[in-house]
């Protein structure tokens, strides 16, 4: 990841702040920086999201393409995930980005393998020989800290807008299946997003832990807990980063904190995912240029 | 109780200045024309073509007599002598530091040009050179000031720096906040201890160190020894409510100096410190801010 480099009287300065519950920028050590959500930002795809949280910028987008189930899984789609962070720094162009990225392709594949987070079944077309692959490409467009929550928040937010063609499946007499793809462009099914997890990484700074940390927060902290949590409070996943240790004692507050929080954060979501839904095409697309 | 606030983005509207102060300014973009009359000398960021002056950079076009020059809004910090610079260390070499002072090339700090603590002024022995790292390692941030270039070694345009004065030096326990150079006013002094209870440094480079205000003008201490005590609550608060405000500036492309900071500061002070990068609490203090320089202007 790219970090800053801070002087020692820095780091003293932020873990001092962290213990009082005051942080650079005056946030508590549960609060997060304001984000802003767009969708349907890139044309050419199925469902894409755009998420600025703070300095952080993600785009996803996300397309379906038919494909053949996997051989353990025959009733069932599935998700790829693909993550490219060339564009972020001059040290992580080409072959650089490539570790972080696999990095983050594998955690959000974890994030995802809990059985109920997205509804697979609904993306069988014929079980054994065709289902809907959705190709889940993340784009780190900048590094402000905590791109693993803003990354989560994007790939659920692009669910959201995804639209699948509905397709119809013609038997003829030879038994040969043909798959017709509706004529009206919007047929289509929308994915449930209910269940789908965020992740709520916990940065330890001192004695305490913090929610979304900045780039200089994260330099002053050893140890991190990402936790994929659900709406209704579960976590799905979690996972230790950091070459510190954590206490078991402070892992259970993390998590209890990672619950709360990632409650508050899916409400949040979800109230502006639908708000934009109700705008409608009366929206005004922002996109790049504002 | 966790706060998490999201909304959808929208397009930012240009602050409505409606009294243009001084005139209008000519602004032009990479490629515009700025005069077809050939009886000009072009400065920096123009260029000549069949006969017609174009800018190459984005910016305000400035004209001294007959010299036409286009400065940019954005772009590195090019230095002049005797500007206040922060920078942070990123290189110990034989007998000099490394800085990064967001300049086309990293600055240099001779071990010649250092006071040593204590005070002392003497010659450095080797023994001085192989201490480097106790003085000043990779990371530290040091304020100083930008002295003559050296010719024969430093013709690569790297810039010399300087710290003779106490005043100078290692900075300790605070805040550093980056914006653009071009945003950066130029004024007599650069160190400034503001009424609200904190300090501030504005580096010509763009780099800004808001800083508790120590309690007694410790001469003696030569700028070494950090004081690693922690700062109380109400310093922290004052510091990171002028970090927003600075943040809140830089975003409406406001002019930074000490009255600018002062006045955004009393107009935050009705709203919580986490609100003040919200983009509408931060248009209504911009604005108000604006205002009361307009009016202090005459």
């Amino acid at each position: 990841m790219a970090a800053v480099v801070l002087s020692e009287a820095e780091k003293l300065y932020i873990v001092h702040g962290v213990q009082e519950d005051l942080r650079v920028d005056g946030r508590g050590c549960e609060d997060y920086r304001c984000a802003e959500v767009e969708t349907d930002v890139v044309s050419n795809t199925s469902g894409s999201a755009r998420v600025k949280l703070g300095e952080t910028d993600i785009l996803v987008g996300i397309k379906a393409e038919m494909g053949t189930p996997k051989l353990e899984k025959p009733d069932e789609g599935y998700l790829e995930f693909f993550v490219d962070c060339s564009s972020n720094s001059p040290e992580l162009e080409g072959r650089g980005g490539e570790e972080l990225g696999t990095d983050i392709a594998n955690t959000l594949y974890r994030v995802f393998s809990c059985e109920n987070s997205v509804d697979l079944k609904s993306l069988c077309i014929n079980p054994k020989e065709h289902c809907w692959v959705l190709y889940v490409d993340v784009l780190l467009l900048e590094c402000g800290g905590n791109i693993f929550d803003a990354i989560s928040i994007a790939v659920k937010a692009a669910l959201f807008n995804t639209r699948i063609p509905k397709v119809r499946v013609l038997e003829d007499e030879e038994g040969t299946k043909e798959i017709e793809l509706s004529d009206d462009p919007y047929d289509c099914i929308r994915l449930n997003i209910d269940e789908v997890p965020c992740v709520v990484t916990l940065s330890k700074i001192g004695y305490r832990h913090v929610v979304d940390a900045t780039l200089q927060e994260e330099a002053c902290s050893l140890a991190s807990l990402l936790i994929s949590v659900t709406s209704k409070g579960a976590i799905t996943s979690m996972k230790k980063v950091g070459k510190g240790s954590l206490d078991p004692e402070s892992i259970f507050e993390m998590m209890e904190t990672g619950q709360r929080v990632g409650k508050s954060l899916h409400i949040a979501l979800q109230k502006i995912l639908d708000e934009e839904e109700n705008l409608g095409t009366s929206r005004p697309k922002v996109g790049f240029l504002g | 109780m966790a706060a998490v606030t999201m909304r959808l983005p929208a397009a930012r509207a240009p602050l409505d200045s409606s009294t243009p102060r001084g005139g209008e300014k000519h602004l032009v973009a990479p490629g515009d024309t700025i005069t077809t009359d050939t009886g000009y000398m072009r400065g920096h960021g123009t260029y000549v073509e069949d006969d017609k002056l174009i800018a190459s950079v984005a910016g305000v076009v400035e004209r001294v007599n007959k010299l036409v020059c286009v400065r940019a809004l954005k772009g590195r910090y090019n230095g002049e002598i005797g500007d206040i610079v922060v920078g942070r260390i990123t290189e110990v070499q034989q007998k000099r530091w490394k800085v990064e002072t967001n300049s086309r090339l990293d600055s240099v700090l001779l071990l010649s040009s250092i006071n040593l603590p204590g005070g002392e002024l003497r010659r450095k022995s080797a023994e001085d050179e192989l201490a480097m790292r106790d003085y000043l390692q990779e990371g530290d941030l040091i304020s100083w000031h930008r002295q003559a270039e050296v010719q024969s070694i430093f013709s690569d345009g790297a810039v010399s720096l300087h710290t003779r004065s106490l005043k100078y030096g290692k900075l300790a326990q605070g805040v550093l906040v980056q914006v653009s150079p071009s945003l950066v006013k130029r004024q007599k002094t650069h160190f400034h201890d503001l009424p609200c209870g904190a300090s501030v440094i504005l580096g010509n480079n763009g780099f800004i160190w808001i800083y508790p205000t120590p309690e007694q003008k410790d001469d003696e201490a030569g700028g070494y020894t950090a004081n690693l005590e922690p700062v109380p609550l109400s310093d922290r608060e004052v510091i990171s409510r002028l970090r927003n405000c600075i943040m809140a500036l830089v975003t409406h492309k406001i002019m930074l100096f000490d009255t600018s900071i002062l006045y955004c500061y009393e107009a935050s002070l009705p709203h919580q410190i986490k609100d003040i990068l919200k983009p509408e609490v931060t248009e209504e203090i911009v604005l108000e801010a604006q205002q009361r320089l307009l009016d202090s202007e005459g």
